[in-house]
């Protein structure tokens, strides 16, 4: 199928200040959507509060808005530009947040705004610890055992009936960068890590789970087009184990040590993750911890949008995963994109390092 | 250490460092551009008589494991590294790449600049080729080199078919009986979990020795060498089209289009890795395949490409062949259907080992041939 014309105009979302965990790698992906969307003739709209960003500049789209990343200044642009579109899945946490709030509070509806890439429903289920657990639970996929907690009560109660074992992990619902989450190894300590994903996390939730601390873990990064067809781009070896945030670790493409039996698993797991969540076009990055010792397999999340580790993919590779999100967020499907580095072979070729 | 060497038959000459068993040997230089699955590789029959390129730099990483034989034994004649491994630490590893390379008697060469051999064999073809220890003479490397029979014509299922039937009993499922060009274990392993009763025929097999084993559906295995050279298995095959139900993978599906009248031909430099894009044209799914052929079949007017991503349909000697699988890397044949007797053939490796699971689901589909 070719690129939808039932849509013209489109709303990009930005990432707003460059912070420690949410770097210019979404300035980068910005770029790519731009210039993308241009090239195939819609007009872009794009917000962004950053003004020391290349997406900025003002060739790269056709009105840009410096201000706020709020729900009220975006609402204004929305009612003033009226976009038949939103791609909210390439500015990172920041946009994707923003866009389900604008969701939630009915401004997209109210001005017939759909999201493409990544609907709300897919959104919640990748975002929602809770959610998620069940998603990946219904699809026969093994994750730790977690609790999503809203008080330090639950903890307290979990922690008297066994619920939770030590050491633990804490996760705060919708930060990026892993912030205000942390790693509970005495009850003392997991109190403490708790009372500050809760207060970190804008919907004051935290997940509080199994512990793998010490397992290798990989990423995958998948892109699933509106045929279903989905390939790996690349996968992602942390050189420090679980515990070590992605985010602080040494990470290499591709995965180094895991033998081809292993590494396909990976792939069958990563695969039906992105279909249960059910991010229709796009990019998504799977992240899962693997015991050294018996290769056993624990899905620990996936982001439903571009991510860091899209930037290092995309570079590792050569397949510009942002650029190709944008045009499968417009229709296409990946056989009918060539690939910019071969130019000769589709984007449904899955890169192979050093294939050129 | 002392530098050797790897020689191709044009006189290209690439140094590096000899490892695994002493050298030399010779045989046909091809590269497969997998990141993984090395040791799934060198032990697949269908690389028998074949020295192997990695493009991926580090090989031998996660060490070698027996869950990780395709076969009993190693088949590539030799292997060609940028950056060899040992992998014995890993925890998974039950033992060394490198020690294991010289327990199976395979010679490897390693710090050899593979992307430079990548594009000399994508610029002028898969070519003959040996691995020479250091101290070789230039004259000798190549009079060895020179002597090598080519891959056009050889014969090399003899050589990797067992001499007597292997038989594996059913769990309720349709009797499959292949005749064994070379089988890979995954092929076995994915027929036995849908609970066949599995006869695997040496491939000098008479049609009526197939017809004797009783039949549900009939199995043409991978293997190595030229399809062309095989004239004696297109016979069988040709006398049981129309009788049995019949599938084929790889050099199986070659010999089955053979065997009804289409022909092959000698891929440019082949398709060896485990990332080719493959559709399959009823359903508009792409599967992400897992592939090793040096031979390809014609498509309709002798076309090597097609086109269209339609279900083209050629005349065989058994009626109209339609085109069910296409590659959209080349766009040359992947798989077909004959529509007047019960036949379907793919050209990739849906039992992957090494390579994506996305075709596994083709096995459900050709043991339906059976209730045809």
């Amino acid at each position: 199928m070719p690129k939808r014309t039932d849509i013209e105009k489109i709303l990009l979302i930005g990432s707003g200040p460059i912070v420690i965990g949410q770097a210019a790698e979404f300035d980068y992906s910005g770029v790519q959507a731009c210039k993308v969307l241009l090239e195939e003739g819609y007009e872009v709209v794009l917000v962004n509060s950053n003004p020391a960003t290349i997406m900025t500049d003002p060739e790269f789209a056709t009105s840009t808005y410096i201000e706020p990343l709020l729900p009220g200044p975006v609402t204004r642009i929305i009612e003033k530009e009226q976009p038949d579109a939103l791609l909210p899945t390439l500015g990172g946490q920041t946009a994707l947040n923003l866009a389900m709030t604008l969701y939630e509070d009915g401004t997209l509806e109210k001005h017939g705004v759909e999201l493409i890439g990544a609907d709300h429903a897919a959104i919640r289920r990748a975002e929602d610890r809770e959610e998620f657990r069940q998603t990946m639970t219904e699809a026969g996929l093994r994750i730790p055992w977690s609790m999503t907690v809203e008080t330090l009560g639950e903890v307290e109660a979990a922690l008297a009936d066994g619920r939770i074992t030590l050491p633990a992990i804490v996760r705060p619902a919708f930060t990026m960068g892993g912030q205000g989450g942390g790693v509970g190894m005495t009850e003392t300590e997991l109190r403490q890590v708790v009372s500050e994903g809760l207060a970190a996390s804008p919907i004051n939730q935290v997940l509080v789970e199994e512990s793998v601390i010490g397992w290798g873990e990989f990423e995958l990064e998948v892109m699933r087009d509106h045929n279903d067809n989905v390939v790996i781009i690349c996968s992602i070896e942390n050189v420090d184990p679980m515990g070590v945030h992605t985010g602080d670790s040494v990470t290499v493409a591709p995965a180094q040590t895991l033998t081809d039996a292993l590494y396909q698993d990976l792939r069958d797991q990563a695969i039906k993750v992105i279909r249960a969540v059910g991010v229709e076009t796009g990019g998504s990055n799977v992240q899962f911890a693997v015991n050294p010792e018996n290769g056993e397999i624990a899905v620990i999340e996936m982001n439903p949008r571009v991510s860091r580790s899209s930037a290092l993919a995309s570079k590792a590779t050569g397949f510009p995963i942002a650029k190709m999100a944008a045009k499968l967020a417009v229709g296409y499907a990946l056989e009918e994109i060539p690939n910019d580095i071969t130019r000769a072979t589709p984007a449904s070729f899955e890169p192979t390092i050093d294939m050129w | 250490m002392s530098e050797g060497f790897l020689l191709l038959e044009d006189g290209a000459r690439f140094d590096g460092i000899p490892c695994g068993a002493e050298g030399p040997v010779t045989g046909e230089v091809v590269f497969n551009t997998a990141m993984t699955g090395y040791q799934e590789s060198v032990t697949d029959p269908s690389y028998a008589g074949q020295i192997i390129v990695f493009t991926y730099p580090l090989i031998g990483n996660y060490g070698v494991s027996a869950a990780a034989m395709e076969s009993e034994r190693a088949h590539a004649r030799g292997v060609v590294m940028r950056d060899p491994k040992n992998g014995e630490d890993v925890a998974t590893a039950e033992g060394g790449w490198l020690d294991w390379l010289a327990d199976c008697g395979v010679p490897a060469i390693g710090g050899v600049d593979t992307r430079a051999v990548v594009r000399h064999i994508r610029d002028r073809g898969a070519m003959r080729g040996g691995i020479f220890p250091a101290g070789t003479a230039d004259g000798e490397a190549r009079e060895r080199v020179a002597a090598e029979p080519s891959m056009d014509g050889a014969d090399l299922a003899r050589t990797v078919t067992p001499a007597e039937p292997i038989r594996f009993e059913g769990e309720g499922g349709p009797h499959v009986v292949g005749i064994d060009t070379g089988i890979k274990l995954n092929i076995v392993r994915q027929l036995r979990e849908r609970g066949c009763k599995l006869t695997l025929l040496p491939c000098t097999s008479s049609p009526e020795q197939v017809l004797a084993e009783d039949p549900d559906v009939v199995f043409l295995a991978n293997g190595p060498g030229d399809p062309a050279a095989l004239g004696y298995v297109v016979d069988t095959v040709r006398e049981l089209v129309g009788q049995k139900p019949l599938f084929g993978i790889c050099l199986g599906h070659q010999l089955l289009c053979r065997a009804v009248g289409l022909e092959t031909f000698k891929l440019p430099f082949g398709h060896r890795g485990a990332n080719h894009p493959v559709k399959e044209l009823a359903t508009g799914r792409i599967d992400i395949t897992s592939q090793n052929h040096g031979f390809a079949v014609q498509g309709p007017g002798g076309e090597p490409r097609i086109e269209a991503d339609e279900p083209v349909r050629w005349q065989t000697d058994f009626g109209a062949a339609e085109l069910s699988h296409l590659n959209l890397y080349d766009r040359t044949v992947e798989g077909l259907v004959l529509k007047e007797v019960a036949a379907a053939t793919v050209q990739y490796h849906p039992e992957a080992g090494p390579g994506p699971h996305d075709a596994r689901h083709l096995f459900d589909s050709f043991l339906e041939l059976a209730n045809a």
